[in-house]
């Protein structure tokens, strides 16, 4: 459990890492909070020539709201997304997910963009992005480009940035006054990784539903948009025959992975209860309202 | 002060005014750990030290065509590559994990490194040895091993069926070990029941997952040819045994410190290859060799236990009365016996265990245990006790269930009543001095028993499933001399010791043969010491965990160190104290017994008036004994060595309780509060009997809810990390509120019974019934453990 040999370099700039991502490539791995990076080094699972330490890159760290959109910096630790007033006040659903990753000494090291840089497919952060229908913001030598969240996430931790670009932040609209969202997941432990999971929003009018956005973590191979499940709830009244149509749809948008933490048909049954419990709580979060 | 004191009412050593035993006192240990001044063997660097690394089987079943080790042994800071082969050359012979009190066993002979074939995925095969650990990894890499993959046998089902793959064709077959007791006439009592119940219960490997991992230190001193080894142990006397007899040198050339350790459950009381070739490889290079296992060898090497599929039945009177019990283990151990306490003593204490608290007549249980290609398996954290009580505990409450009693009533009803003792179970144990009436008493008050069962019956029909699950109990703990172990041949020590002495200042000495894990033994062995002499606390230093200063013995398992160790210290006090007396007697004139030690002064006994303080003895005996007239000689030193006579076990009892709550929809467990009420005999120290009995708990609810060694049907292990793995936390785990009821051992002096594995024991018990007792609604039940919320969702029929 040593890692093998590799070279380090602290990051001047944002210019200084692209331009050292540019010589590399594929052989360089930006170094963040290094809660997922190290311990994939100690196993020589993965084997960098070259870390780029981005952590003395103090203003890639923060959230702001703009006026437009919340940006979220790459560096921004899950600890002070977690007590970000700005998220709290304009992405409630991040705030509610927060609390989920990982643990509190895991928390104070991890970061925002690194979640998003991996995309694990039972990370909390970028199935929020997806939901909330985020932008994420990649610079290399060859310039900066924004991507839609949801042409970002590939698979398996894949994702559209390319080796030498590096991750900047994240663009975020801010949730409206007339939507509910809640985030629910399953997790064997406390701070494990969500055997499934679910990031919902939806407008609530006198029962009704609409602008719903579903969007599954866990047990896909990335962040799912769930578009049937979606359909059948738009501008329906959420009661029991909605769920069950919603219920029976989501078959169609999941492809659960079988693995240690389950069976497919396991997983799509946990998702089929996580889905029912985050309608019934954005219904009554509205009824309260 | 006024003499009122009359001669009857002498005081004892558990009522003397600085008496220490049965307080709390907190452990001298507990501060240097928390502010990071223990010292762990991985803590020690030596000049010249150099680092070992294993390159290890990645196939489960291989045999090991070829070896170039060309480029490692080139590779930067590498001193010595050995291969499996070239180490077993350097050994005197290879070891046999088989007992003579197992007369049917068999395994195959072991070296340290796989030598033709590696037989486990995780086996180690080369070792390199560097001057730091990362170039041994780095150099490790580089090592070309061809190997010819073999087919496996994996599953103990078929094991011994046609066309399984053998593992040492010169055993002939799979089998280990197999055994049967057949007690009464068990065909007849199932012809004649009112009610069979019957189930399959299946157990998952698990491992120990000690938070300090494997670690060992060698030092080779050519000049004098003495073997220095430091390593995280629980057993040094062992441990030096076959470390000189494997590498060729006399015991008493080999010393073993056990400095701080971090946890051990059993695992650290095995040999394994790997620490055994780094001794090795200290003893070549004449340079001191550490090696520590990381998490990743660990989950690969560590021994593991539990692996075992029981088919069992109960017969019961329509009143409740248990009338028979017969099952049928088959024990999975792994690739080879473990040396030198073997694989087979789970399968063994699960066919003396079961259904132990209960006064049934008619008994048959047989185990068979087989070999796998998989880690070898042994004795961990209450061997046996957690398979063997969860089989028992959840008949029985099926048939509570079928005959609509009370599990409560059903326990009451058939467990040997507190007048029995001594009395011996079905299988042939001796239990004695046990308190079954009286647990179940102080349990049914602690839980509230009455308003819970209220309690769950009003939330069910809320559409709330809670489950409380009992779990009644014995626990053999600190086994006698003629069961097992060194009567089988190990060279294992079935008594214990202690060396206490006088020093010159008034303070003390104490010298023990059991050891600490982090427990707190030593203090434990401070307060029987200071108790049983008459000192304060403060006067005594304890030593444990050297073979060089301490009296031989057993070390630190099967909750034996208080038990036997303890009484050890205490008989080795009273040596002292009494030699103290004669001496203070002929100084001060006056007869012994009429003097009494009391917080390190000498006193009249009849008046507390002070006479001397001890350190004049200590003084005068050791600088002046010329005081002494010419027919008195100070000793000052005393050893006493304590072991049981004829019996297998100090057998303690218990019963614990569980209430969970099951989210019928997700399967989701939530284990709301656990109890434990249990009599260890005399209590030592309460905080510290506590926290064994909670630690032993949530180890076994590890068990019971998450822990599992999962093998593909290749024999890869797949979950070999600690993502993967899980073990329990502190978030799931619930408040759990610990009693005891107290009856002394009649074994010992000081009362003592072991009290470290009974909360491992049968926590997972309680935990399965108290689910079951949830899904009763829904007719469903779960007999495998760890009972996942999949498995749950499959019990409902939901998925
Ligand atoms: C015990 C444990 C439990 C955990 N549980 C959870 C959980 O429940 N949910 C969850 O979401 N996560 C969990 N995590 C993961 C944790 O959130 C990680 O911190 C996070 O996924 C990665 O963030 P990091 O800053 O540590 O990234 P690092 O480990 O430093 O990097 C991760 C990867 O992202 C790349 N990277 C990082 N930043 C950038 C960037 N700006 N541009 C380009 N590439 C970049 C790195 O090169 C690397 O490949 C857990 C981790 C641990 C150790």
């Amino acid at each position: 459990m040593k890692a093998p040999k590799f070279s380090y370099v602290r990051a001047e700039s944002v210019e200084h890492a692209c331009k050292l991502l540019a010589e590399h490539g594929d052989e360089a791995r930006i170094l963040a909070g290094g809660q997922s990076l190290i311990p994939t080094l100690n196993m020589r699972l993965s084997r960098p020539a070259l870390l780029i330490d981005i952590n003395r890159l103090e203003h890639l760290a923060g959230a702001i709201f703009n006026g437009k959109e919340v940006r979220v910096g790459t560096l921004t630790r899950h600890a002070d997304v977690m007590l970000s007033h700005m998220v709290a006040k304009y992405l409630p659903l991040v705030a509610e997910a927060i609390p989920h990753v990982a643990h509190v000494a895991v928390r104070n090291r991890g970061t925002f963009g690194g979640s998003v840089a991996l995309a694990d497919p039972a990370a909390e952060m970028p199935a929020c992005l997806l939901a909330l229908g985020g932008r994420l913001v990649l610079q290399s030598v060859r310039g900066t480009r924004e991507v839609a969240a949801e042409d970002y996430f590939h698979g398996l931790y894949q994702t559209a940035r390319a080796p030498d670009e590096m991750l900047i932040e994240a663009l975020i609209p801010p949730q409206t006054s007339d939507e509910r969202s809640s985030f629910k997941e399953l997790s064997r432990r406390h701070g494990d990784f969500a055997v499934a999971g679910v990031a919902a929003r939806a407008r609530v009018k006198s029962g009704t539903i609409s602008n719903v956005r579903l969007v599954y973590f866990g047990s896909e191979v990335k962040p799912t948009l769930a578009k049937t499940a979606m359909a059948a709830a738009e501008g329906k009244i959420w009661n029991d025959a909605t769920a069950e149509a919603v219920s029976t749809a989501l078959a169609s948008d999941l492809d659960p992975m079988d693995n240690l933490l389950g069976k497919p048909a396991t997983k799509l049954h946990w998702q089929r209860v996580l889905t029912q419990r985050a309608l019934d709580d954005i219904t009554s979060k509205a009824k309260a309202a | 002060m006024t003499g009122t004191v009359t001669p009857k009412a002498r005081l004892t050593p558990h009522d003397r005014p600085h008496s220490y035993v049965g307080r709390s006192l907190s452990r001298a240990g507990a501060k240097r750990a928390v502010a990071g001044k223990g010292r762990y063997t991985d803590d020690i660097t030596l000049p010249r030290m150099l680092h070992a690394a294993f390159v290890r089987s990645p196939w489960a079943h291989a045999r090991i065509k070829g070896i170039d080790i060309a480029a490692a042994r080139k590779a930067p800071g590498v001193r010595v590559v050995m291969t499996g082969a070239e180490v077993a050359k350097l050994c005197t012979g290879p070891w046999v994990g088989t007992l003579t009190c197992f007369p049917t066993m068999k395994s195959a002979p072991q070296f340290p490194l796989a030598v033709e074939r590696a037989c486990w995925h995780g086996e180690p095969v080369v070792m390199v040895i560097a001057d730091t650990r990362a170039l041994a990894e780095d150099a490790a890499e580089l090592v070309e091993i061809i190997y010819e993959e073999l087919p496996v046998t994996v599953d103990k089902t078929t094991a011994l069926g046609p066309g399984a793959v053998v593992l040492h064709p010169e055993l002939g077959d799979n089998l280990a070990f197999e055994k049967t007791i057949d007690i009464g006439n068990v065909d007849q009592a199932f012809e004649s029941a009112d009610l069979i119940v019957e189930e399959t219960y299946d157990f998952a490997r698990h491992t120990a997952v000690s938070l300090e991992p494997r670690v060992l230190l060698a030092d080779w001193d050519a000049a004098s040819e003495r073997l220095q080894i430091w390593t995280s142990s629980q057993t040094p006397h062992m441990i030096q045994h076959v470390i000189a007899n494997t590498l060729g040198i006399p015991d008493h050339n080999v010393r073993v410190v056990a400095p701080d350790v971090g946890g051990s459950f059993g695992l650290k009381i095995h040999t394994y290859g790997d620490e055994i070739a780094t001794a090795l490889a200290a003893k070549v290079l004449g340079r001191p060799v550490k090696f520590v296992a990381d998490r990743l060898e660990s989950f690969g090497s560590d021994i593991h236990a539990r692996e075992n599929l029981i088919k069992a039945r109960m017969a019961f009177t329509k009143a409740g009365d248990i009338t028979a019990v017969d099952f049928d283990v088959v024990a999975g151990a792994g690739a080879y016996s473990q040396y030198p306490r073997t694989s087979v003593f789970e399968a063994n204490q699960i066919l003396n265990i079961t259904a132990g608290p209960y006064k049934h007549k008619h008994y048959r249980a047989k185990a068979t245990v087989v070999y796998l290609n998989k880690v070898p398996s042994s004795q961990y954290r209450a061997v046996g006790h957690p398979i063997g009580i969860t089989v028992g505990e959840s008949l029985l409450d099926l048939a509570a269930t079928k005959l609509g009693i009370d599990p409560l009533e059903i326990r009451r009803r058939n467990a040997f009543p507190d007048a029995a003792f001594p009395t011996k179970t079905a299988s042939g144990v001796k239990l004695a001095d046990m308190s079954f009436t009286r647990c179940f008493d102080v349990l049914e008050k602690s839980i509230g028993y009455r308003a819970l069962r209220a309690d769950q019956a009003a939330l069910r029909k809320q559409g709330v499933y809670r489950g409380i699950g009992l779990a009644a109990f014995i626990k053999g703990t600190a086994p006698g001399p003629n069961g097992y172990y060194g009567v089988g041949g190990a060279p294992i020590s079935a008594q214990d010791a202690c060396t206490i002495k006088l020093e010159p200042n008034g303070g003390i000495i104490c010298a023990v043969g059991v050891t600490d894990q982090g427990q707190g033994v030593n203090d434990v062995m401070q307060q029987i010491a200071a108790s049983a002499l008459g000192v304060e606390m403060a006067a005594i230093r304890i030593i444990s965990g050297d073979t060089d200063a301490t009296p031989y013995g057993g070390g630190t398992y099967a909750s034996r160190a208080t038990a036997i160790g303890g009484e050890a210290v205490h008989q080795a006090a009273r040596a002292l104290r009494a030699e103290v007396l004669e001496l203070a007697g002929v100084l001060l004139q006056a007869k012994p017994e009429t003097l009494d030690l009391i917080s390190g002064k000498i006193v009249d006994a009849a008046t507390g008036m002070e006479r001397l303080p001890l350190r004049e003895i200590g003084r005068i005996a050791h600088f002046q004994v010329g005081q002494f007239p010419n027919t008195v000689h100070p000793q000052l030193s005393h050893t006493r060595r304590f072991r049981l006579l004829d019996d297998l076990y100090i057998f303690t009892n218990g019963i614990q309780a569980a209430h969970v709550e099951v989210d019928m929809e997700t399967g989701f467990i939530k284990h709301l509060k656990h109890w434990v009420v249990e009599d260890c005999g005399r209590v030592i120290n309460p905080q510290l009997a506590d926290e064994q009995v909670r630690g032993g708990c949530v180890q076994g609810l590890g068990g019971a809810l998450y822990e599992h060694c999962v093998y593909d049907e290749n024999g890869q292990l797949i979950n070999g990390t600690m993502a993967d793995y899980l073990t329990p936390m502190s978030t799931e785990m619930p408040d759990i509120v610990v009693e005891h009821v107290v009856t002394p051992t009649s074994a010992s002096e000081l009362g003592a019974k072991g009290v470290g594995e009974s909360g491992t024991g049968a926590a997972p018990a309680a935990l399965m019934n108290a689910v079951n007792d949830a899904l009763l609604p829904f007719e469903a039940r779960v007999t495998a453990q760890p009972i996942t919320p999949e498995s749950i969702l499959i019990a409902l029929g939901r998925v």
